[in-house]
């Protein structure tokens, strides 16, 4: 046979290079399952409600964990008694047959299907809200499926296809009912949902321009997805204060789009990365705490793992360390996303970047070898120059499309970041006592820093202090440590910590105790000497005690810092701290009560001789005009004025500026107006007077 | 001589007292009002002398709103009293209306100044 009817490689390579943070994601596994079983059998052995029931049955027979037959029955008992009774509601009737599903409890006589049926019909008639039509219809097609050979009809099915139609949006959401404008993403999870189940069970009455219209709805609201930065996509609500959180809505869309999938003939065209997206999400919860989450992920992970239009695969690893010392093989894992074996394909290592030198590979195209006993594939050889440090490695899957009929999809490269170790050799490790001016040698050792060592040595103040020595990785260049800490510890406890520098060819510190004799406190004495030397990729990391060095510095003059006092209770570190007395700004000093009131008085005391001598004085308002054209102006003006000073007077108490000052215009206009007037008038009055 | 100086004295504040008697009644009134806000801004003073000036500008604003609004009083009856040859075509009811439009405008800012 020709080359071409070999493999045929089906590469479903995707159009959005996924260039975001290296990240791994893994498939549901057992740790999954025990903490199902923690979050989902109930404690005293029965469930709330039947909702809650069926989330977790579903969860559980998902997760293929066995339920406990006591706990079925309690459950069946109460899924009789709803389905038997004619005046449950449509949402328990729903979840009574979803659990049934589940559980497949006997009904005997006390249920009659007809009943049932006739019940959810009416709903489905009487149905006003997007919820009502969905555990209706959902409520059929799950008598459907539990008791086949049952007769049931929808009615009039493409009137019910029409009339929850109405609800969608232009932008792809659906309202919960046309009296609510509010529109969620979480409706349209619903709103799919129960229109296949509309389709499935009338399949040839609906029309096609319709169910296109639907498909049209679907890609919009795949418009409107939303992304983080790993490559993971999700549904959200745009409102604030939506009632469902990111997975529910997400969990919502996918239970939809799969039920819809499933129940029409023509596929669905969705756009692949962000189903893979949407998985990874999903897997990137982790284990949810809440049992609505879980139950949310993992029913939302079924629909994805069996669908119709492409399943997601994941490409996981057990372990992102290399031990260069042990040799051990790197491992991957491509599994669907509940866990499940993969369809024929092949791994490669496109790439493998150093953190170090960003913009060569170090390994390139590499195939990964399969291991069918364990469905792993594993890299075993690395190159030459592969040395210790952090990676990131860039995985690309092929597809065997030779023999399969479902959809596959995977990401275009998965990007992991991998961490290599080895054993690090310390070579030339010696510490040495020097003298300041000339530099010479007074005392030298060779350390062994694998184990302790017992090195004595002493120095004054006017000496140094060297420590060096080589740290070569196994490829046999230089390594730079994260930590290098030189510690030393006085006999009363107080501690110094110095840091070791590397340079090109070996790591060196340098004390020189005369620029070191303050931050010693001037204790002289005995010091324990402690080197640390950690790295992630040091698989030999070490502490080890050298010695002591018995030091001998000079005496403390008075303004010298005190050394801080050593508790001897090693976590009182962690105890309270003294307490803050704060100084605040001393309130002013106001006068006595009664001062301030005996003023009052006084400040009265002006007007009241203004209102004795007016009368003194034989002041009048004899003048105030009689006649009621005249008196009407005259009046208000003196209103007028009384209300702005009322206004001044609410303005201290109560307004701002701005308000005042709209009233004040007001007002004034007006006071501009009858003052005009009554002055104008007054004013004639006097010139007749005067001509007269 | 010191005899002579007292004698002086009274005999001036005599000849004051009877040239004020005679002065219209309108302007008397304005005269009184004007002590009457003196007064007011004398006691605040005096208070301030007594326990401190603590919110200054309490104290400013009371005290400027008694010394402007005797201040707006002197020039109404500068403009009202009609010996003033220099306001003898200004109406007496519109030098009432400035002192009316000015005392609110004062006031408004003295209010909000008194915090």
């Amino acid at each position: 046979m020709m080359a071409g009817s070999g493999l045929r490689f089906l590469v479903l390579i995707l159009a959005v290079a996924i260039c975001g943070a290296a990240s791994v994601f893994q498939p549901i596994s057992d740790s999954h399952r025990s903490a199902a079983v923690d979050v989902f059998l109930p404690v005293d052995g029965s469930y709330k409600s039947l909702g809650e029931a069926y989330e977790a049955l579903k969860t559980l027979e998902i997760l293929g964990i066995d339920k406990k037959s006591d706990l079925s029955s309690a459950t069946c008992e109460n899924v009789v008694k709803v389905l038997g009774s004619s005046s449950s509601t449509l949402k328990d009737a729903f979840y009574a047959l979803s659990v049934n599903g589940i559980l497949k409890c006997k009904t005997g006589e006390a249920v009659l299907l007809k009943d049932i049926v006739s019940q959810l019909q009416a709903g489905v008639k009487g149905a006003k809200s997007l919820l009502d039509f969905y555990y209706s219809v959902r409520g059929l097609v799950l008598v459907k499926e539990q008791f086949p050979g049952t007769v049931l009809s929808i009615g009039d099915a493409e009137a019910v296809f029409r009339s929850i139609k109405t609800l969608s949006q232009t932008d792809g959401r659906w309202r919960y009912s046309s009296n609510n404008p509010e529109s969620s993403t979480f409706a349209a999870g619903l709103a799919f949902e129960t229109l296949a189940g509309v389709i499935s069970l009338a399949p040839s009455e609906i029309d096609q321009s319709l169910i296109q219209t639907l498909k049209t709805g679907i890609l919009k609201l795949f418009d409107g997805i939303q992304k983080y930065d790993d490559g993971t996509f999700y549904f959200d609500e745009k409102s604030v204060d939506a009632s469902q959180g990111p997975i529910s809505t997400t969990a919502s869309v996918i239970k939809g789009i799969t039920s819809f999938a499933a129940s029409e003939s023509t596929g669905l065209n969705l756009p692949g990365d962000k189903i893979v997206g949407l998985a990874k999400f999903l897997l990137g919860v982790g284990i949810p705490g809440d049992a609505k989450d879980f139950f949310n992920q993992i029913d939302a992970l079924a629909c994805l793992e069996d669908n119709r239009f492409s399943v997601p695969l994941i490409l996981s690893l057990p372990s992102t360390v290399i031990s260069l010392s042990k040799k051990e093989p790197l491992k991957v894992k491509v599994s669907t996303v509940l866990g499940s074996t993969a369809p024929a394909l092949s791994v490669k290592l496109a790439q493998a970047i150093s953190s170090r030198t960003k913009d060569s590979s170090v390994i390139n195209n590499q195939e990964l070898k399969f291991d069918a006993d364990s469905a792993t594939y594993f890299l075993d050889s690395f190159p030459k120059n592969f040395d210790v440090g952090k990676y990131t490695f860039i995985f690309e899957i092929v597809l065997d499309d030779s023999a399969n009929e479902k959809v596959y999809i995977t990401e275009a490269q998965t990007k992991v970041p991998i961490a290599a170790t080895g054993v690090i050799s310390i070579e030339n490790a010696e510490i040495a006592v020097l003298d300041s001016d000339i530099g010479s040698v007074e005392s030298q050792k060779k350390l062994d820093l694998t184990k302790d060592g017992a090195v004595a040595l002493s120095a004054n103040h006017l000496q140094k202090l060297r420590l060096s020595f080589q740290l070569t990785s196994p490829l046999g260049h230089v390594f730079k440590p994260h930590q290098a800490f030189f510690k030393l510890k006085h006999e009363s406890q107080v501690e110094h910590i110095f840091l070791v520098k590397t340079s090109a060819k070996k790591s060196e510190l340098v004390l020189d105790f005369l620029g070191l004799v303050e931050k010693l406190y001037y204790l002289s004495g005995k010091y324990e000497i402690q080197l640390t030397i950690g790295d992630a990729s040091m698989e030999n990391s070490l502490l080890s005690n050298i010695g002591h060095i018995e030091l001998d510095l000079p005496e403390r003059p008075e303004k010298a810092p005190r050394p801080p006092v050593q508790s001897t209770e090693p976590l009182s570190r962690y105890g309270p701290k003294a307490e803050i007395s704060h100084i605040f700004r001393i309130p002013e000093k106001l006068p006595a009560k009664q001062l301030s009131l005996v003023f009052l008085g006084l400040i009265v005391l002006p007007f009241i001789g203004f209102l004795i001598g007016l009368t003194q004085l034989g002041a009048n308002i004899k003048s105030f005009p009689s006649s009621a054209g005249s008196a009407i102006p005259a009046l208000l003006f003196h209103v007028g004025i009384a209300a702005v000073l009322l206004l001044y007077v609410l303005f201290w108490w109560k307004l701002d500026l701005f308000t005042t000052l709209k009233g004040v215009s007001l007002l004034g206009v007006f006071l501009l107006f009858v003052g005009h007037r009554t002055l104008s008038q007054l004013a004639a009055a006097s010139n007749k007077l005067k001509s007269a | 001589m010191v005899k002579s100086t007292t004698k002086d004295a009274q005999d001036l504040f005599h000849s004051l007292r009877s040239a004020y008697v005679a002065t219209p009644t309108n302007l008397k009134i304005i005269d009184l009002y004007v002590c009457f806000a003196v007064f007011t801004a004398l006691i605040q003073v005096a208070y301030m002398a007594l326990v401190g000036s603590f919110p200054f500008n309490s104290f400013l604003s009371g005290v400027l709103s008694c010394i402007g609004t005797a201040v707006l009083a002197v020039c109404l009856r500068i403009q009202v009293n009609k010996e003033n040859k220099e306001f003898k075509d200004l109406a007496p009811e519109r030098a009432f209306a400035d002192f009316v439009l000015c005392n609110l405008v004062l006031h408004l800012v003295i209010i909000n100044f008194l915090g």
